[in-house]
């Protein structure tokens, strides 16, 4: 007897679907829109989806990320062990990942990460596994995210970050892409922010 | 310009009073019009509802009778957009590949009554008269497979002495869909209350289109409501003038 | 019963009949399709070169369903390099048994789901109940369906048909919640309080899949809650059901659908978590991670040239929002988890044009175009219901309606029969008409007298009036 793939892939085959060709694609146009307009678009479209959007100086860092955790009273802080040091929030208990278990990482109230690359057309930060980043799980379980972000990591259009992520794909690194806190439209379409990830998302756009 | 008319079936039968008014609006245009007694139908109710084979037969009836016109006007956008939108896929079906071309080439030169006056003719003042408040129904085929777009509003806004009024939710279809109002009635029912509804809020006494298909449905409704707003077929309106009235 | 399957147990007609009479439910479904629709069209005209990027979807889609064995190949070989296993079901028979027999294998008596109208599809939840596996729903929507022992209603928002005050009430009654209102803010977090616990515990999930990628293995979901990034980073085995057309050949064909699905589904620029994740990495996720590509008819609309345009679909809801006879008619009028125009033309398919309920379903629709013009990859919905309305009589023997038609063909295909066919229809309309009107149609025609009056054929009809006009001249 054949088995199930030999069975459909026989199938596919007889159905032969001839190919019309009409596919061309083609290579990612880069924005032409001044950078500026690009980062200040991004900031205003991450705050429509109900970011809170703060921009920074690179200096002013790590008193910034502070006060963004103060401001929700977030007091126990994970990171990605690589997560470089002038990130890291000072005067906050701040603990790397070491690859703890889901119990305890719910008892972190919120975590700092870097991010791939963001978003203007739709608000949307990527990460993609990559250095200050860590594991997915981190990000997803302290109900209070602060992304950092360089005002020279946002990007135009979808096209032109899903093109920017192909070597993190390559190299089967997961990404989750974040717009907004999470969110449901299910009870009668009406839009309530803050379901299972993370409630609070905090954006620090970084001055190049 | 020799005009080749198509009545369709259902004016033929039950709106003849549609038919007269095309002809008095395109002669007051100073076109001569024709009309081919041997034509009968497009087929679009047998290829809707599933008799394929019987709709290839009164399609070729209707490609044989109107193949060497110059042009067709029909006052129907439900039956032109049959005729240049489905002719030649339910030829190709059938893989009838000479039909599906003969088919191809009538439909470049049929059109429905208000784009042909609009984009055809670039006309947009035909000089009537029709002294009534008029709410305009968008048919869902002239709208959305012909894209006749706001030509009938064009025409609608020159005409003397009408009143326009908006009708809300206007691009939502009536419901009656042919065949699905006598196998699908309570869903059909449903949506031409909304549409009745609509139509009434306009405060009009009549409502236009391009289709008496759809209208039938709407007067049925209006009717059967003893509503005073009355259907009117877009045809009517723009024939009428101080001298003739058609509806 | 949360999971409805595509066996429509009646007819079009006859299902509509129910939410047609409950107030109620068409009142929600009206508030929300109007609402949704909206916002589409703002999301919509946000982008300019947004017919590009639909003609550039059904392209991308026309291609992979072109050379489809080639790419579940290379979509399997990249998956298992990356660490993940692919199994491959002819059926939803075969696919339960398939998720059931993982489940097993790790002793689980509970898993959690990410919505996926794939498993509904294929009745997975009854099946591993079957096995003592009790599947946890943990999309809001697919939760109170689930709780309230309902059926989905929509693609996007199976429990559209329930307002906010109904939910409340359920989740009183099923969650214990006391002191609950109808706050959607409320509502939306007792779900996360009674689910958190499922997701830090449980060790199996389950999910469908948006797209699966097949140069790099890379399988997306498109979500808005986080309950998918939950089941698909936190259990120890990962179990994603596909179709297999929803396999897209590369990574950037992905930079079309992402900007299509969000603005077409929810009406945002985007949603807010999009995970894509290629079989296992260590240290990050599952560790054990299962792909299965599920047939259960594909195959057959596959092999039909033009019924295959519908395997361009993304789910995203939007022909159902704008669709006249679903917002009257509700999606359990179709009888299928897939439910609106696309269920119209997908259900009866799947099935091989062989469920004689499921063939009336191409018929439940007026051909108006709105789907057409909304749908992201341009499936031609209206051109495919006519055309499987014609597939659904192919075998069917004659019939009232059958006769009728062929008598009016006959009648229609020479204008001499023709004009005598408009003198008999005058004759025998005789005994109906009253003040030039008939109010009452007799056998398959009285449901249109019901509501509505029928013009009664003139005296003249417009070739004796042209024919009278000549001969004056």
């Amino acid at each position: 007897m054949p088995s199930a793939k030999e069975e459909i892939l026989a199938k596919i085959q007889k159905a032969s679907v001839s190919p019309d060709g009409s596919l061309v694609r083609s290579t990612v146009e880069h924005s032409s829109r001044p950078q500026q307009e690009i980062v200040e678009q991004f900031a205003e479209y991450a705050a429509e989806y109900r970011a809170n959007v703060i921009r920074v100086a690179a200096p002013d860092l790590k008193v910034a990320i502070r006060d963004a955790l103060l401001a929700r009273k977030s007091e126990r802080v994970l990171v990605s062990a690589d997560l470089p040091t002038e990130m890291r929030p000072e005067q906050c208990d701040v603990t790397d990942d070491e690859g703890f278990y889901h119990l305890r990482l719910d008892q972190f109230q919120a975590v700092v990460t870097t991010c791939a690359v963001a978003v203007a057309e739709t608000g949307t930060v990527v990460l993609d596994a990559g250095a200050g980043q860590g594991r997915r799980a981190i990000t997803l379980i302290p109900d209070h995210h602060v992304c950092l972000v360089r005002e020279d990591q946002v990007v135009d259009t979808v096209p032109e970050a899903v093109q920017s992520l192909y070597e993190a794909v390559r190299a089967g690194r997961p990404l989750t892409w974040i717009s907004g806190p999470s969110a449901t439209s299910d009870i009668e379409l009406s839009r309530v922010e803050g379901v299972h990830g993370p409630r609070i998302l905090d954006i620090l756009l970084i001055r190049s | 310009m020799k005009i080749d008319l198509f009545i369709t079936c259902l004016n033929d039968a039950l709106f003849p009073r549609t038919g007269e008014a095309t002809v008095r609006l395109l002669e007051r245009l100073g076109h001569e019009v024709r009309f081919n007694p041997a034509q009968t139908c497009c087929g679009q109710m047998h290829l809707n509802t599933g008799y394929r084979s019987e709709a290839i037969e009164i399609m070729r009836h209707f490609i044989d009778v109107f193949e060497s016109s110059e042009v067709v006007v029909a006052p129907s956008g439900s039956c032109v957009a049959m005729i240049r939108d489905l002719y030649p896929r339910a030829a190709e079906w059938a893989g009838d590949h000479e039909l599906q071309e003969r088919a191809v080439a009538l439909g470049k030169k049929v059109f429905e009554l208000t784009e042909f006056l609009v984009n055809h003719l670039g006309i947009e003042d035909v000089g009537a008269y029709y002294p009534h408040r008029v709410t305009y129904h968008p048919t869902c085929h002239a709208a959305r497979v012909l894209r006749v777009g706001d030509a009938p509003l064009k025409l609608l806004r020159k005409v003397r002495g009408l009143t326009l009024v908006e009708l809300p939710l206007a691009d939502q279809c009536c419901g009656f869909g042919g065949t699905f109002s006598i196998k699908n009635p309570e869903t059909s029912t449903a949506m031409l209350s909304d549409k009745i509804q609509n139509i009434l809020s306009t405060r009009s006494e009549a409502c236009t289109a391009g289709d008496n298909s759809c209208l039938m449905h709407i007067g049925g409704g209006l009717s059967r409501l003893q509503s005073g707003t009355r259907p009117v077929h877009l045809a009517e309106i723009l024939a009428s003038t101080e001298d003739e009235v058609f509806a | 019963m949360s999971s409805g399957g595509i066996k429509p147990a009646e007819t079009f007609a006859v299902a509509a009949h129910e939410t047609l009479n409950n107030s109620q439910m068409r009142r929600n479904l009206g508030r929300a399709t109007m609402t949704i629709r909206e916002k589409r069209l703002k999301a919509v005209a946000e982008l300019s070169n947004w017919e590009e990027i639909r003609t550039q979807g059904a392209a991308i889609k026309d291609e992979a369903m072109a050379h489809l064995s080639e790419h579940l190949l290379t979509l399997e070989e990249s998956v298992k390099r990356a660490g993940g296993q692919v199994h491959w079901a002819r059926d939803a028979a075969e696919a339960r048994e398939i998720v059931a027999k993982i489940a097993l294998a790790h002793q689980v008596k509970e898993v959690i789901k990410v919505k996926s109208i794939t498993t509904d599809e294929i009745e997975l939840n009854g099946g591993l109940e079957a096995h003592g596996i009790h599947a946890i729903e943990t999309d809001l929507a697919e939760l109170i369906v689930q709780l309230a022992e309902d059926r989905p209603s929509h693609i996007l928002v199976p429990a559209i048909h329930r307002n906010r005050a109904e939910i409340r009430d359920l989740f009183r009654k099923k969650l214990g919640v006391k002191d609950l209102t109808d706050e959607p803010k409320e509502l939306a977090n007792a779900a996360r309080t009674f689910l958190r616990e499922k997701f830090l515990h449980v060790k199996v999930a389950v999910s469908g899949a948006n797209f699966a990628i097949a140069e790099s293995g890379t399988v997306c979901i498109v979500e808005s809650e986080g309950n998918g990034r939950m089941c698909l980073t936190l259990p120890d085995v990962l179990i994603s059901l596909m179709g297999i057309e929803k396999v897209l050949p590369r990574w950037e064909d992905t930079a079309a659908f992402l900007q299509l699905l969000p603005r077409s589904s929810t009406a945002e620029r985007m949603n807010p978590y999009t995970s894509f994740w290629s079989g296992v990495r260590e240290g990050d996720g599952p560790q054990e991670f299962h792909l299965v590509l599920l047939d259960n008819g594909r195959t057959d609309v596959l092999a039909d040239e033009v019924g295959r345009q519908s395997l361009r679909c993304i789910r995203c809801s939007a022909c159902l929002n704008v669709c006249p006879v679903y917002e009257r008619a509700g999606g359990h009028a179709y009888g299928s988890v897939y439910p609106g125009p696309i269920g119209a033309i997908l259900t009866p398919q799947l099935l091989g044009m062989h469920d004689a309920n499921a063939n009336t379903l191409p018929f439940a629709s007026t051909l108006c175009g709105a789907c057409y013009d909304a749908c992201p990859v341009k499936i031609n919905i209206p051109e495919v219901l006519i055309y499987l309305r014609g597939k659904s009589r192919v075998g069917k023997g004659a019939d009232l309606e059958s006769i009728a038609m062929k008598t009016m063909a006959w009648f229609m295909t020479d204008a001499a029969r023709f004009g005598l066919g408009l003198k008999l229809a005058r004759v025998g309309q005789g005994p109906f008409v009253k003040d030039g009107v008939i109010h009452r149609m007799p056998g398959m025609l009285s449901g249109w007298t019901d509501a509505r009056d029928m013009p009664a054929v003139p005296k003249q009809s417009f070739r004796e009036w042209w024919k009278h006009r000549e001969i004056q001249r």
